[in-house]
């Protein structure tokens, strides 16, 4: 094959792979501004949908849900996990390899596995109320913060241990040298742990569904019901609520690589210090 | 008495979560799967799930379901990061962050919109569920195939390909020698991100109308039916052939973090 034609296959592979990828949110997107209640039927475009989405109170209440959810179970899990890493870090071996390696089973379980035993634990054996929320909160915080303490932990690795030394010798505490010299050198992990823990959170289905409130609905407890229930109008307003997370997390993630190219810029990395 | 601060002591909040959320779940399921309703030690469990050929019988389902899914995710994702890897694009980087972003919108809102154009190709998605649902999984997990592949390929060191046609070899000799070994983690980290998750996600074969039920929906059938013995029997044997893969695997902790985080 010549250089040019194999040139040509590789790129149209790539572009049907991104067409796999893309098509079904793309064409949901375009839908989403019409009328038509099914891909395929003809419609004229309409925001319906999106009056729909923020006007029905369920609909409201579920994303407000979700998205406090996934925000007091990320906080709890990058504290946790941020914490853990530190101590774990500076711990004897054992103790250190112990929790590594306790860390790693929420990460390689199957997520059913994990919402299924802390239900059965919290629910069934301690007796706790599910209405309490504490189930479905600590759920989700076990679920996170094992990714929080794994994007710490390179971080850790990567620091020169001598800064924190040099802090200690010129009279610093350990909690002003760990606040003041620890904590600012591995922030990005801290905050790509604490983002990593949002969209777990927001992503989930096994682990709420075991342990969830009978009331309350997540984005995915709810989409599930949706797609089973006969409600035309949830069903296409969820188009729109699909359109609207897609924009969002392109422009989350564009902005982030934006901000992350900078930072790695050497100059730029002079400037902060 | 003064209490004195220590760097070490940050872990053991964490420690205690890990135990007590963690662990202790864990030994409440091996009781709950090794007992029976009146909390006597029992093998009946275990009996039942290998001689029930239902239960036998979603096992290999599953197994199935998983073991084709992976292999189309396989042939999607080597291509693509292969391609992507060894091109000279600028903004291949860009690419490829176009190719991992469908993580972070949730799944569920994703099958809907697979689950509706399916809907408008084949007409009634009841005609062919196991093709459905290994569409629906390949289309959810791809990303999570295609990351640590790229990531490997990235790393491969370009001196032995040069070496290789230095001494004559032609470019598939280099590629079936040298590329396509030296990218098995990568590949095996791909599988092990693809294989479990699609033996347990029960909700895509749900949303896509495949009523076949794979270990994940035993655990909810069981959990329903209020039989919290038999549904810690399946989610131990899952347990199990978690582990199993993961020493097969080798699972890295460092590859845990293509769960999502490598974007960030």
């Amino acid at each position: 094959m010549s250089s040019v034609s194999k040139k040509i296959v590789r790129t149209a592979f790539v572009i049907i792979a991104l067409l796999f990828v893309y098509a079904p949110i793309l064409i949901l997107a375009v839908y989403s501004f019409t009328d038509a209640t099914t891909i395929g039927q003809s419609g004229s475009f309409s925001l319906q949908n999106y009056v729909t989405l923020f006007t029905t109170p369920e609909l409201a209440e579920m994303i407000f849900g979700s998205v406090m959810l996934a925000l007091v179970s990320a906080v709890i899990a990058t504290l946790l996990g941020t914490f853990g890493a530190i101590g774990s870090f500076y711990s004897k071996k054992g103790a250190g390899n112990f929790i590594s390696t306790v860390n790693q089973i929420p990460v390689v379980n199957a997520d059913v596995v994990t919402g299924f035993s802390t239900c059965i634990l919290l629910v069934i054996v301690f007796g706790i109320n599910k209405d309490s929320y504490v189930p479905l909160i600590a759920g989700h915080v076990i679920l996170s913060a094992p990714f929080v303490y794994l994007s710490v932990m390179p971080k850790l690795k990567q620091l020169d241990p001598s800064i924190y030394e040099a802090a200690m010798d010129l009279g610093a505490s350990p909690a002003v040298a760990l606040s003041r010299v620890v904590i600012p050198q591995i922030l990005s992990g801290i905050i790509s742990g604490f983002g990593l823990a949002v969209t777990l959170s927001l992503d989930d289905y096994f682990v709420a569904t075991y342990t969830k409130p009978a009331t309350f609905d997540t984005i995915s407890t709810y989409v599930v019901n949706a797609t089973k229930g006969s409600q035309t109008e949830i069903k296409t307003a969820l188009w729109a609520l699909s359109t609207i997370i897609f924009v969002l997390v392109f422009l989350i993630v564009f902005c982030m690589n934006y901000m992350s190219k900078k930072k790695d810029d050497p100059a730029g990395e002079k400037a902060r210090v | 008495m003064k209490i004195t601060f220590s760097r070490k002591q940050l872990a053991i909040p964490y420690s205690l979560v890990l135990i007590i959320f963690v662990i202790l779940p864990l030994l409440v399921i091996g009781f709950y799967a090794l007992t029976d309703a009146t909390g006597r030690f029992t093998l009946a469990n275990f009996l039942n799930f290998f001689t029930d050929t239902n239960t036998l019988g979603t096992l290999f389902y599953s197994f199935a379901l998983a073991f084709v899914t992976t292999v189309v995710c396989l042939f999607i994702a080597y291509p693509t990061a292969y391609f992507l890897a060894s091109s000279k694009w600028k903004f291949k980087n860009v690419v490829l962050m176009i190719f991992v972003m469908p993580m972070w919108i949730n799944f569920t809102l994703r099958i809907t919109a697979m689950k509706e154009i399916l809907n408008a190709i084949e007409g009634n998605l009841a005609f062919y569920p196991f093709l459905n649902s290994v569409i629906g999984l390949s289309y959810d997990f791809l990303p999570f195939m295609i990351l640590p592949i790229y990531t490997t390929l990235t790393k491969l060191d370009r001196s032995l390909l040069e070496a290789a046609k230095d001494l004559g070899a032609k470019d598939l000799t280099a590629f079936l020698k040298i590329t396509l070994p030296l990218s098995i983690p990568g590949i095996v980290s791909g599988v092990s991100m693809v294989f479990l998750p699609a033996m347990t996600n029960y909700v895509v074969l749900d949303m896509l109308y495949n009523s076949t039920y794979i270990m994940g929906s035993l655990i909810g059938s069981y959990f329903s039916a209020y039989d919290w013995h038999n549904g810690s029997m399946i989610a131990l044997v899952l347990l199990l052939i978690i582990c199993v893969f993961t020493i097969l695997t080798n699972g890295d902790a460092e590859d845990a973090n293509a769960r999502g985080g490598a974007l960030l």
